[in-house]
């Protein structure tokens, strides 16, 4: 070929030229585990499904979430929502609103009939729950998909624990419970009310492989207080379970709460609405060391519940309470500074907390109990082989949440322990955290848009009807989420590379290519969410 | 449903989003983007020329489909993609000497309207040296004369194929091979300077804008409007150089992002000699967050630092805020406080 003037070589792509080779450090995608998934007792992947919530996925955001939680309905009204907590969107505005995300997906869920799908052969082995609480429940889901043969065998009448008979209905609608325990139903399990396991032992000699017990804490503790013999005392979770059944006792038109916790407000909201015209709570440190949380106690007061700090019950009889005040030492400990007062009560509930029932596991080999709960190992397994416990019945937080990521953990030791092996845990993420997070990307919303979000977010705490509405801002909400430590397919690192590194291999899916990666590091400054890490490399 | 999308989603200021129509997305993030300058060229690791000149080609591609022919300055981007008998580029490309880019560009722009080929349109591209000192006669020329070329200036604010000499464009207190970090006024000069987008909006051109490679949706923008317009068009890059500024290869584009949002690189846009949009500083930062992590400004802090200095480049910014209105004025007094 006859050439130009000086010109002695053919034209040639660069593409021949891998300057790859500069390279000192390489890009590589990571999954670091964000606040949000960390925080969540039951282990939800919540960064995950509000991704596929995002796009309007709803069903397959529903069916990611529960992987993890069969109860997003019931969560999504009564979690007290660590994810949120812990979001890292609230040191930028203010924290996603998972928890309503949650359960506009799972009203969504119920109202579309989504159902669970079982998939795994049957293994022919058969565990049995003892209690229908949510631990129970979520163990027994899990166990269902893993093809186990599952029966809960529950004391009550109905099932659902704590959450029929203690959650009042208010904060919990019951045709939300039944909706989410019939899905669990529909799996195969079996719901025996009305049968009280008696004997731990016996039931594991009756022929079930494993046995799960999720018994819950239903003795109301009686603190000694000096009382008349008028004295009109009950205990919250007596109360409590009556009013569920549908049989509230008599409290008369004033009512003191003795305690500080949930139950405490839960008592006295629920006797409000029982008719009593004067409900105070009383307790004997200030807010700031209430164990009841914060939306609790304002929604309390919002409905002329009276909340009476540093005060302890002294003596109760007929129609009248006398209290003395505390004051708070340096440590935080109250103590009495010798003043008295007299009110008035027709009767007082007591909110002191709960003991477990442990008859069941009386004289049971090998099952220790230590501080009134049942000890376990890191598999939630007792000292007893194949005698497991969980939720409220073990050491740890006394939660809903707590008790499904009870139940899920549950269910994999002992379908690991029924094929002889020992549940291994998969290794934890290193932390997403807000630092490497490039916040830039991530635009601010003008005030005027705010505010209207603003509005729109507490309006559908209250208006559960309002479905269009609702569906607008929860994936509104859904799309405030930052995707911490998980790439959310921006197309950040394929456009910022200068030498066209990056290349996409599908729907959010990318690529290095090291024959041109110089190394630069863009990517990994740039990516929004801290998806890239850089790694030196090996000559 | 859509707004809502732009103001919490990401779409507005990451290079793309999965949930944004498949029309709007930019072309950086498009897999079929031309990727005018492919891989397998020399710029250093993170090379702001190199990203630059990618976006802004790729997007003058795409407004013209492909019917492009690109006349390049002698300079890094020159010379890092076009080794003999390699080349980079992916479109018909020209290159003669250092100062003469705007005038070669006149040339292939009226040979093809000779030929009756006005569809294929023509950039001119050179670094800051070869735009406003050596082809500073070239390029006013064509400006007065209004010939139908765009030219895009990729600015990094030193000669840096050369191993970075001061150009016209060096900022005050730049650190460079031949402003040296010593002496009671240690760096360049505080000179008058020499803006160019002012010079070219001087001419009167129909367009003149600046922008930044941090801001990749503002640039696409303002090429693919640049394209829809005949005659002679500027634009005007800045494109951090890690080599030359002695910065991090991984903060070229978060240097860029703080020239801006420190006041010191307006951004804007002008037709027909008019300023007609500005972009609005988002976060606004001080010039010591800018100058910080560039170590041709390291002789500005520390125990023998130049507070004096630091405190006339902060000057410069706060008179380019002014001037281009860069803050909301309620934000600007609030971060003031
Ligand atoms: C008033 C109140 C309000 C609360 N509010 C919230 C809230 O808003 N959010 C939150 O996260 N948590 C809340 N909690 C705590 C939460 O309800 C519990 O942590 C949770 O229900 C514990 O679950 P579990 O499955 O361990 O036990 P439970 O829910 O208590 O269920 C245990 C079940 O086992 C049954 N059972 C016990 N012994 C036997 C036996 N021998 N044989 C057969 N069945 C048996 C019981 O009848 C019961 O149904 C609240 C608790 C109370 C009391
Ligand atoms: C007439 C002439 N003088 C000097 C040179 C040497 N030279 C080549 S590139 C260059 C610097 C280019 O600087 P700039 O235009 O800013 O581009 P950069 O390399 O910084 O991108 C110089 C001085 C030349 N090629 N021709
Ligand atoms: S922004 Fe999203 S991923 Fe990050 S913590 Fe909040 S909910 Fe989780
Ligand atoms: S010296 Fe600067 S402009 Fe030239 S290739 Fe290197 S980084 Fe790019
Ligand atoms: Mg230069």
């Amino acid at each position: 070929m006859s050439k130009p003037f000086a010109i002695t070589l053919d034209v040639g792509s660069s593409l021949a030229n891998h300057t790859g080779s500069w390279r000192t450090e390489r890009p590589v995608y990571v999954h670091r585990l964000p606040p949000c998934n960390d925080a969540c007792p039951a282990g939800e992947d919540v960064q995950g499904w509000l991704y596929d919530g995002e796009a309007g996925n709803y069903e397959s955001a529903w069916r990611h979430l529960t992987r993890d939680n069969p109860l997003p309905a019931i969560m999504g009204r009564i979690c007290y929502h660590p994810c949120q907590t812990a979001c890292n969107r609230d040191e930028l505005d203010e924290a996603v609103g998972i928890n309503s995300v949650e359960r506009f997906l799972g009203d969504q869920a119920i109202s579309q009939g989504w159902q669970f799908i079982k998939d795994a052969a049957p293994s022919g082995k058969k565990v049995l729950v003892v209690g229908s609480g949510p631990s129970g429940l979520s163990a027994a889901f899990h166990l269902a998909l893993q093809g186990h043969e599952v029966t809960i065998r529950e004391s009550a009448a109905e099932s659902g624990g704590m959450m029929r008979y203690g959650i009042p209905a208010y904060r919990l609608p019951r045709d939300v419970l039944d909706a989410e325990i019939s899905r669990i139903t529909n799996l195969g399990v079996t719901i025996e009310c009305n049968s009280k396991v008696e004997s731990a032992e016996s039931a594991l000699e009756e022929g079930f492989n494993a046995v799960f017990l999720a018994i819950g804490a239903h003795i109301g503790k009686r603190a000694y207080i000096p009382a008349g013999d008028s004295a009109h005392v009950l205990d919250a979770v007596s109360m409590l379970h009556m009013t569920a059944e549908g049989d509230p006792p008599l409290l008369g038109r004033r009512v003191i709460v003795y305690g500080g916790g949930n139950t405490a407000l839960d008592a006295a909201r629920t006797a409000r609405r029982l008719g009593a015209n004067e409900a105070v709570v009383v307790y004997r440190r200030n807010r700031e060391k209430m164990p009841a949380h914060d939306i609790e106690v304002n929604e309390a007061v919002d409905e002329g519940v009276i909340m009476r700090w540093l005060s302890t019950i002294s003596w109760v009889d007929d129609g009248l309470v006398t209290v003395e005040k505390m004051e708070l030492d340096e440590k935080g400990f109250p103590r009495p500074i010798g003043e008295f007062e007299t009110l008035e009560a027709d009767s007082v509930i007591l909110a002191l907390g709960q003991d477990v029932d442990l008859s069941l596991v009386d004289g049971a080999e090998g099952v220790a109990i230590d501080d009134g709960v049942i000890q376990v190992d890191n598999f939630l397994m007792t000292g007893r082989d194949g005698l497991f416990a969980g939720g409220d019945a073990v050491p740890g937080e006394r939660t809903a949440t707590n008790a499904i990521g009870h139940g899920k953990q549950a269910a994999r030791a002992i379908d690991a322990w029924l094929r002889g092996e020992k549940f291994v845990h998969a290794p934890r993420p290193a932390l997403a955290t807000f630092d490497r997070l490039n916040t830039w990307y991530y635009s601010d919303a003008p005030k005027t848009v705010r505010a209207k979000l603003d509005s729109v977010r507490r309006a559908t705490n209250f208006a559960e009807v309002v479905q269009g509405l609702d569906e607008e801002t929860a994936l509104f909400e859904a799309r405030r989420c930052l995707s911490c430590g998980n790439c959310f397919s921006c197309d950040n690192c394929f456009g910022v590379c200068p030498d066209n590194a990056v290349v996409k291999i599908g729907e959010g899916n990318y690529e290095f290519n090291l024959d041109y990666c110089k190394g630069c590091g863009i990517c990994a400054v740039e990516c929004p969410s801290g998806a890239i890490d850089m790694e030196p490399e090996r000559s | 449903m859509s707004t809502q999308l732009k103001f919490y989603q990401v779409g507005s200021f990451a290079v793309g989003n999965r949930l944004i129509d498949e029309a709007d997305l930019p072309e950086q993030s498009r897999s079929s983007r031309a990727n005018s300058l492919t891989s397998g060229h020399r710029a250093c690791q993170g090379c702001g020329e190199a990203l630059g000149a990618r976006y802004a080609i790729d997007a003058a591609m795409a407004a013209t489909n492909g019917k492009l022919v690109a006349v390049n300055a002698t300079g890094c981007l020159e010379v890092f993609s076009t080794p003999y008998p390699e080349t980079s580029w992916r479109l018909p490309w020209l290159h003669s000497l250092f100062g003469n880019a705007a005038a070669v560009a006149t040339g292939v722009a009226a040979a093809l309207r000779a030929q009756g080929k006005s569809d294929i349109r023509v950039v001119a591209q050179g670094g800051d040296g070869g735009t406003v000192d050596i082809g500073f006669g070239p390029l006013s020329g064509m400006f007065e004369r209004n010939d139908d070329v765009l030219y895009i200036c990729y600015d990094n604010e030193a000669y840096m194929n050369t191993g970075v000499q001061r150009s016209g464009a060096t900022p005050p207190a730049a650190r460079t091979n031949t402003t040296h970090a010593i002496g009671p006024n240690p760096g360049a000069s505080f000179t008058q300077g020499k803006n160019l987008p002012l010079i070219a909006m001087a001419h009167g051109i129909p367009y003149v804008a600046t922008a930044t490679v941090a801001d990749l949706h503002d640039l696409e923008a303002k090429v693919k409007k640049a394209m829809t317009i005949r005659g002679a068009r500027y634009l005007h890059v800045l494109v951090p150089c890690p080599l030359g500024w002695g910065s991090r290869s991984e903060e070229t584009i978060k240097l860029a992002r703080l020239a801006t949002e420190s006041g010191l690189f307006p951004v804007f846009e002008a037709e027909d000699g008019e300023v007609t949009a500005t972009k609005k500083i988002r976060r606004l930062v001080q010039v010591e967050e800018y100058l910080k992590p560039q170590k041709r400004f390291a002789h500005l802090f520390g125990a023998h630092g130049h507070p004096d200095l630091l405190n006339a480049i902060q000057a410069i910014a706060d008179r380019n805020i002014a001037k281009y209105k860069l803050c909301d004025p309620i934000e600007a007094e609030a971060d003031h406080e």
